[in-house]
């Protein structure tokens, strides 16, 4: 190939990439211009920026979707639901791939085939058993539920990990005296650290996105996380753009800086996620 | 070491402390509701009564006979197919494009292909529902382009590939990322020994590149499959079925049937067939993708 054909194809490269690039942020870029303007100025030309850089749609928004009380649930019950995944099943695993009762391989085996069973086919009968007991329309219960969703692909990735650390380490802590408790808090789980960052980064990022298990579980409106109540808000407020606009973008900068604090985890995270399953 | 010649007691006290929660949440929220759905399929329960009327298999007799459902299936199928092929070509395209240093800002183009990826597909239907009813329309209506100076949300012909669009832009990045992983691992030597024997791009993409990458592709066609038979969140907040239920998928038709029908037996037997139907499309898709892998 010639000097100056290779010189065109890399400057035809370039454009499409940015012109894609473009294409694909420019969503993002709406809505955050048109958050700042009144729904007239939307109305008359979304493409033009704000006469003035006001922040009162964002602060109307703030109070009426009620960010602040939704913005917790989601924390509470994203952090609890993570942490709760990451330890239990950390410790399932160390005993899975540890020991060889039968008991541990069937139940490990029920675990990996659960995970293709899709959400779908389980959620009626899921809300018909809490429904009946009265225990939805809590926190904790949808925090018990992420638990036991989020616990089979947690143990057969920390299962893989485990049964490739030599097991010496361990047999040596036991003379010297350690409980098996504190043979896995103090030896075993420090050295899971990697897997457990990448667990937790694709477990944050499904849980905190989540809408239909949590749709179903919280009724009462405190209890709602941010995307039911963007959701709902969407619904009140159907055609107050402005207002619209600027509640976007509240629920969408928490998780843009999530991501730009750990990017290269993330995208760890969610290639070693995928490859995975 | 969890020693192995113990006692039965001590064994079970070391399972309980170690897999006791575990054990008891994944038997209490899958297995239990998963036993109990199926039970619920042979029962024409309305949500209220205290009391099960045992039917048998009418309940999927039902389901077969009803042409909204199997319309929604196909409509989710298309969905599917198109999102599947789309999502995978421009997902490799841009990973194939983003390796190897050809481009300047590298890093900064992947990200913002990646982006959409993480946020919520409800945020995701409701930014775009603001694109297609607003700006698009806009655009139309100034410049004078007939395409779309009505909102293709409201248009039957049309809704469902905003679907489609949406889709595309929420996986392409994610799909590219594993691509990316992919092509790292692909040995230089090969590709230089390609180039020396005198491969053109073109034929080192077709003859080198892409029979290594059929692992990659295993992945991504299976992920990008279960997503798109079980979307919900890009459908009820972008067209929510609408309009006319021309762009209810199925996801949103089983919640219609158990949660707003109140017909909690067949809904169940809708979402078990649905989950049947798409474990078998996986299964074939596994076993074919694998047939076509290469050994290295």
């Amino acid at each position: 190939m010639n000097k100056a054909l290779r010189c065109i194809m890399s400057v035809l490269r370039h454009l499409v990439l940015y012109g894609l690039f473009l294409l694909f942020l420019a969503p993002f870029l709406l809505v955050l211009t048109n958050s700042f303007k009144s729904r007239r100025e939307i109305l008359s030309n979304p493409f033009g920026l704000p006469s003035t850089w006001s922040l009162s749609n964002f602060v109307t928004a703030y109070r009426r979707m009620g960010f602040a009380p939704a913005f917790m649930n989601s924390l509470l019950i994203t952090v609890l639901s993570v942490i709760g995944i990451a330890v239990l099943s950390a410790m399932t695993a160390y005993l899975f791939a540890r020991t060889d009762w039968r008991f541990n391989k069937v139940l490990f085996f029920a675990m990996v085939a659960s995970m293709l069973v899709p959400f779908q086919a389980i959620m009626i009968p899921l809300v018909r058993i809490y429904g009946g007991l009265s225990l939805l329309n809590s926190r904790w219960i949808l925090i018990y539920m992420y638990l036991g969703f989020g616990a089979s692909f947690a143990v057969f990735l920390y299962h893989g990990f485990i049964k490739s650390i030599p097991k010496e380490l361990e047999e040596a802590a036991m003379i010297d005296g350690c409980s098996e408790l504190q043979v896995f808090f103090k030896i075993v789980f420090p050295l899971l650290k990697s897997v457990t960052l990448s667990l937790i980064i694709l477990d944050v990022l499904w849980i905190w996105n989540d809408f239909l298990l949590p749709s179903l579980v919280l009724i009462s409106a405190q209890n709602r996380t941010l995307p039911l109540t963007t959701y709902y808000f969407h619904g009140t407020y159907t055609s107050d753009y402005g207002l619209l606009m600027a509640a976007l973008m509240l629920t969408i900068i928490p998780v843009i800086i999530f991501y730009s604090l750990l990017q290269k985890h993330i995208i760890r995270g969610v290639v070693e996620g995928a490859l995975k399953l | 070491m969890l020693a192995a010649e113990k006692r039965f007691v001590d064994k079970l006290k070391t399972y309980l402390v170690f897999a006791g929660p575990t054990t008891l949440v994944f038997i209490t929220v899958i297995i239990l509701p998963f036993l109990f759905g199926i039970y619920l399929t042979l029962t024409s329960w309305d949500g209220i009564s205290k009391a099960y009327t045992f039917v048998g298999l009418a309940n999927y007799a039902q389901v077969i006979r009803d042409s909204a459902y199997w319309a929604s299936f196909l409509r989710t199928v298309k969905y599917v197919f198109f999102t599947v092929l789309i999502v995978n070509s421009l997902g490799f395209a841009l990973a194939y494009a983003l390796t190897g240093n050809k481009v300047l800002g590298q890093n900064l183009l992947r990200t913002g292909f990646f982006v959409p990826n993480l946020i919520g597909g409800i945020i995701l239907g409701l930014v775009w529902r603001f694109i297609f009813s607003n700006v698009l329309v806009y655009l139309g209506r100034t410049f004078g382009i007939s395409f779309f100076s009505y909102s293709w949300l409201a248009n039957p012909n049309k809704a469902l590939w905003t679907l489609i669009i949406v889709s595309v832009w929420q996986y392409s990045g994610y799909m590219m990322i594993i691509f990316i992983a992919g092509l790292s691992n692909i040995p230089h030597e090969l590709v230089e020994a390609a180039t020396i024997d005198g491969a053109n791009g073109f034929q080192r993409l077709r003859h080198i590149v892409l029979p290594l990458m059929v692992p990659s592709f295993a992945v991504t066609v299976f992920l990008t499959i279960q997503r798109g038979f079980m979307v919900y969140d890009v459908n009820l907040a972008l067209t929510d079925g609408g309009p006319f239920k021309t762009t209810q998928l199925i996801s949103m038709h089983v919640y219609e049937k158990a949660f707003l029908a109140q017909q909690y037996g067949v809904g169940q037997a809708q979402a078990f067939l649905l989950f049947l139907l798409v474990a078998a499309i996986s299964l074939l898709q596994v076993y074919f993708t694998k047939k076509l892998e290469v050994e290295m």
